[in-house]
């Protein structure tokens, strides 16, 4: 399993994690070696066998069309790191 | 349809393949996995809670309605209706999604298959539909320019969305932009969505390639956003394909890449290509069941549709007799349509109930801005109102000019049309006697005239009929007025 | 007086009634015997001691009203990966380190009806990833019995105080061994219920299809009582089922005779430790004594468990963990400089390494040209894991197996080798990869006086039974009655 510094890179982009050289460097020896030995799973015959996807079957656990949600009190703005009254600051977005 | 689908370049016939990708925003009165309003328009954020936010610990749980929406959108264009489907994650990062990923469905939509068809002059044209798939609405940034930093409003985020995704079977600007005209008559009779583009909740995306005429293969692909306007998607898509045929002609390649429409200067621009591709890294849901519909319900479903347009309006041409123009100006709107059928069963001939309702009662409508709602609630007159005013006419108590003086009178008073009239003294004259003492005294006042006439000016014929109108309020019957004038002048 | 932070939450509840001792007495005698002993054990991140003295008002009035509950009035603590109203939750990460929860988890809104008093919370792993709770941001716990110890993990904190005597029993959570594995290193009880029997709804989500919240407590019965509380159906978890909840604990008194339990021969084989492995043939030998027919089954494909369980547990954390980018609440870093390096400074500087290497690892699994390759491929081995467990309750009707393969290892011996840590959870991923309930009870003490933990899988929601079954080997073996001293 060879990992290159490339795909490191794109996988922490993708994951927004901003890593020194040192940190990539490090997560690739090591991702190498975890997914080295997580290629033991070719070893087992999925020929025919369906994903696990569901893991309890808990019915259709459908909710009504209701509003009953009260209107969204300071409690969760409180958490934000920063506001402009009750929108969500953030820095410019450039498309 | 008007445009040529084929442009001459480089000694060959091209054409345009364009393909659409529709967000409609349901109708329905909770979001799709919490119990949040869906209205729009509340103050920022205040249609909030964890789920919606994204907060640590929230989990969705599925709005029954959106499901029951996207099943009638999908019976409505003939679609196979899945009785198993799935929800999937699609990751990315953006601030107005708060999960860091949009709960969407990917490789199980709910429906697929199923057609929308269009007419025109050369028949009929089936747009194909690739699948319809549910999925949760963004919230919205805003751009505060005082500050320069953007802003993120919640309000918006989890509305339930049903993304429906066309074959690339369109030919023109023109088709897509009928296309698009009819699936939103589709979504506005199934009342699954209230079709506005311009508040957003019916928005589309194109994708659009050139190709030589005759060519199975498809050239490069293009995607067209921040289209506004059926208006918009028309004129996007003429500018680009005019764009990629003449970068055909000067040898240039067609980068495959989303661009922007821009309204102001009518032209589409490329989006920054990013450094790094999209990679959505779907995967299933684990937080959701699968998607597993009943089929009675499904049946119940399609047994409470209501008649769909192209349907109605075929039924409306043979059942009321009616031209297929009046057929489709009235079937164009299922409120419409009813109003219309209403004043039929009170009896009116069809054809004048039609002319009425697509002319007095249609511009009264757009006057008053009616037909911004899905369903009107309040017709500026009630149909049996109207039903009873044509009848008026019809037994000859008042004559169609004075009708239109009633109609006014019905919307400013909300009256009924025999009260305006008995009590404002509106009923016709048919009475010969004072019909023919009316006609005397004008033809005493007018002897020089009389005369012309007589000569054979016959045009002054409507100068008589004018006068006497002028001096009986315009009550005269017309055709009594007629027969005993023309009698008069000539008797003389 | 101060003997009676060690007694069962039930012998307790039974002196409430009676009127010996009030709420507030208790609640303040746990105080204090968690301000004697939690510099040692450093089990709370955060203590809450006036909100649970309000806690313990209420609930003496309550009773004083006439009520009765075995859990009206009684201390108990939540690890800090669930959501408690005006209460900071951390889940051990700086990334939260101010977050105030606006929303009670499903759980906490079940035992505060139930009257339960709440001292605060407790340390784990930062996000519940990790075997030994020193992948917290705040600092590791340390295991009562052996303070130069590990107290096993992610819910470390949660084990460590309830061996400490700190609480009469916690909430845990247990994705892939992380209630068991710390209640066999701590020598307490712990129970990650069946896939679905307990809500997750503010349960910080690590990895979905796998999490559970369970009790952890020194008895079987106390766990019982803990978990007939907290679980059943709950709208607003999708996934939570509609199964009834038995009452557990008028339920432990069942014969054996006549049980099957099967042991998979794969369970001790190298790497288990000797006197692991000999406690848990001595109590297969206890069983059997008791009439219970001890059966071989097989689990071929647990050795596929650890990758199996890692890519699928990776793959859902990475996305999982994408909420934390600083927009709308939690740490943010870096936004003078933009957007792009307010995600990449935030999510780098507030995650911890073993929880950037399990997004890394996630977002690779998932990502395209290797979705097929490991993701897919990991769920249908995670049917194959299921499939085993069908046919082994085929022929027995619970599995034994040892809860971890050591007894819990000292502090530092596996933070360098990140791989080596994750196969230490090999005997309890297979349960959660089959989301089958789990149960650790302690089955005795190695040579370093460390215990040992014993456990029981059974069939969907036979929650019932294991319990039952487990109650049954307790009140043959006293060693709930040791605790460690402090």
């Amino acid at each position: 399993m060879t990992l290159d510094r490339d795909l490191v890179r794109n996988i922490a982009h993708l994951a927004r994690l901003e890593l020194s050289g040192d940190e990539e460097a490090e997560y690739m020896a090591q991702l190498e070696n975890i997914l080295g030995y997580f290629r033991t799973l070719d070893d087992a015959d999925t020929t025919g066998v369906e994903p696990a996807t569901e893991m309890v079957d808990a019915g259709d656990a459908l909710r009504e069309d209701v509003v009953n949600n009260p209107p969204a009190g300071e409690e969760l703005l409180a958490n934000a790191p920063r506001r402009h009254d009750r929108w969500f600051r953030v820095p410019k977005i450039i498309e | 349809m008007e445009r040529p689908a084929s442009v001459f370049v480089n000694n060959m016939d091209y054409e345009a393949v364009i393909g659409l990708e529709v967000h409609a925003e349901l109708l329905t009165a909770s979001k799709m996995f919490c119990g949040c309003s869906a209205e729009f328009g509340a103050p920022p954020n205040q249609n909030t809670c964890p789920v919606c936010l994204g907060l640590p610990g929230a989990l969705p749980v599925l709005n029954r309605r959106a499901v029951e929406f996207a099943v009638r959108l999908g019976l409505a264009t003939q679609c196979e209706v899945r009785l198993f489907s799935r929800w999937a994650r699609k990751n990315y990062f953006y601030p107005d999604l708060p999960k860091g990923y949009q709960i969407s469905q990917y490789e199980l939509p709910i429906c697929v298959g199923g057609w929308v068809t269009l007419s025109g002059e050369e028949g009929e044209k089936r747009i194909r539909l690739a699948r319809i798939h549910m999925e949760e609405d963004t919230g919205k940034n805003i751009h505060d320019p005082l500050n320069d930093v953007s802003l993120v409003d919640f309000n918006r985020s989890g509305v339930p969305l049903l993304e429906i995704v066309s074959e690339p079977d369109m030919r023109t600007p023109q088709e897509a932009g009928a296309y698009l005209r009819k699936l939103r008559q589709i979504l506005q009779y199934l009342e699954v969505c209230d079709g506005n583009m311009e508040e957003g909740s019916f928005r589309c995306d194109a994708n659009v390639s050139v190709r030589p005429l005759g060519s199975e293969k498809f050239g490069t692909k293009v995607e067209i956003k921040n289209m506004n306007s059926f208006r918009h998607v028309e004129r996007a898509i003429e500018f680009e394909v005019g764009r990629q045929l003449r970068a055909l002609e000067e040898g240039e390649p067609i980068v495959q890449e989303t661009r922007l429409w821009d309204p102001e200067r009518e032209v589409t621009r490329s989006m920054r290509t990013k450094e790094y591709a999209h990679d959505y890294r779907y995967f299933p849901e684990p937080d959701l069941p699968p998607v597993r519909l009943d089929r009675e319900w499904v049946e119940a479903i399609r047994q409470s549709l209501p008649e769909l347009p192209d349907a109605r309006c075929l039924r409306f041409v043979r059942e009321y007799n009616l031209p297929t123009y009046d057929a489709e100006v009235l079937t164009s709107r299922r409120d419409l349509a009813d109003y219309f059928e209403a004043v039929v069963a009170c009896g009116v001939t069809p054809k004048v109930a039609s002319n009425w309702v697509m002319g007095d009662i249609l511009r009264a409508v757009r006057e008053r801005g009616l037909d911004r709602d899905l369903r009107i609630q309040q017709w500026p007159v009630e149909a049996e109102s109207l039903a009873q005013l044509i009848q008026l006419i019809e037994r000859g108590t008042i004559s169609g000019k004075i009708a239109k003086t009633v109609f006014e009178r019905m919307i400013a008073t909300n009256q009924p049309p025999e009260e305006i009239v008995q009590r404002e003294g509106l009923v016709q004259i048919t009475d010969e006697n004072a019909l023919l003492s009316e006609i005397h005294q004008v033809l005493a006042d007018n002897p020089d005239k009389v005369a012309e006439f007589r000569s054979g000016k016959e045009k002054l014929f409507g100068f008589f009929v004018g006068q006497v109108m002028k001096r009986t309020g315009g009550k005269a019957n017309p055709q009594k007025l007629n027969e005993l004038l023309r009698a008069a002048l000539q008797s003389g | 007086m101060s003997e009676i932070v060690w007694r069962p939450l039930a012998d307790v509840s039974k002196e409430l009634d009676a009127g010996r001792i009030s709420a507030v007495e208790l609640t303040t005698e746990i105080l204090r015997h968690i301000d004697a002993t939690e510099s040692r054990v450093r089990s709370f991140l955060t203590l809450t001691p006036e909100a649970a003295l309000k806690d313990a008002r209420e609930a003496d009035r309550r009773r004083a009203g006439g009520e009765r509950s075995p859990l009206l009035g009684i201390p108990i603590a939540v690890k800090d990966v669930i959501l408690t109203k005006g209460v900071r939750t951390t889940a051990a990460s700086k990334i939260l380190e101010n977050f105030l929860a606006p929303y009670d988890a499903t759980v906490i809104r079940r035992l505060r009806e139930a009257g339960a008093v709440f001292l605060g919370k407790l340390n784990c792993d930062e996000f519940a990833m990790g075997s030994s709770t020193e992948n917290s941001a705040f600092g590791p716990t340390y295991n009562p019995w052996n303070l130069k110890r590990v107290p096993g993990g992610s819910s470390g904190g949660s084990a460590a105080a309830v061996a400490a005597g700190q609480c009469y029993a916690a909430l845990g959570t247990d994705t892939g061994g992380s209630i068991r594995q710390p209640a066999a290193c701590c020598g307490i009880v712990g129970v990650k219920p069946s896939y679905g029997r307990v809500s997750r709804y503010g349960l910080i989500a690590y990895a979905s299809s796998f999490d559970q919240i369970g009790p952890m407590a020194r008895t079987v019965a106390d766990c019982a009582l803990l978990l007939e509380v907290i679980a059943g159906r709950d709208p607003c978890d999708a996934t939570s089922a509609p199964h009834p909840v038995p009452r557990y604990s008028a339920e432990l008194e069942r014969p054996l005779r006549g049980l099957r339990v099967g042991l998979p021969r794969e369970c001790l084989g190298e790497g288990v430790q000797a006197e692991v492995r000999e406690a848990v043939c001595s109590a297969l030998r206890w069983f059997e004594g008791e009439g219970v027919s001890v059966v071989e089954t097989a689990l071929p494909h647990l050795r596929y468990a650890i990758p199996t369980y890692y890519l699928v547990a990776t793959a859902e954390a990475s996305s999982n963990l994408a909420r934390y980018d600083g927009v709308r609440f939690g740490l943010r870093l870096g936004e003078e400089e933009g957007l792009m390096t307010m995600y990449g400074r935030t999510r780098a500087c507030g995650f911890g390494p073993e929880v950037k290497r399990r997004i890394m690892l996630g977002t690779y699994a998932l990502s395209a040209g290797y979705y097929d390759a490991y993701y897919l491929r990991a769920l249908k081995v995670r049917t194959l894991v299921r499939r085993d467990f069908e046919a082994a309750f085929d022929r027995a009707d619970l599995v034994v197996m040892p809860t971890a393969p050591t007894t819990a290892f000292p502090l530092g011996a596996k933070t360098g080798d990140p791989l080596e840590m994750y196969l230490s959870d090999i005997f309890t991923i297979a349960a959660n990869l089959a989301g089958l309930p789990a149960l650790s009870l302690p089955c005795g003490f190695d040579q370093e006086g460390l215990p040992i933990g014993l456990q029981l899988v059974g069939r969907p929601f036979a929650e019932g039974q294991l319990l039952a079954v487990a109650h049954a080997y307790e009140q043959s073996h006293p060693w709930k009655d040791q605790h460690p001293s402090l």
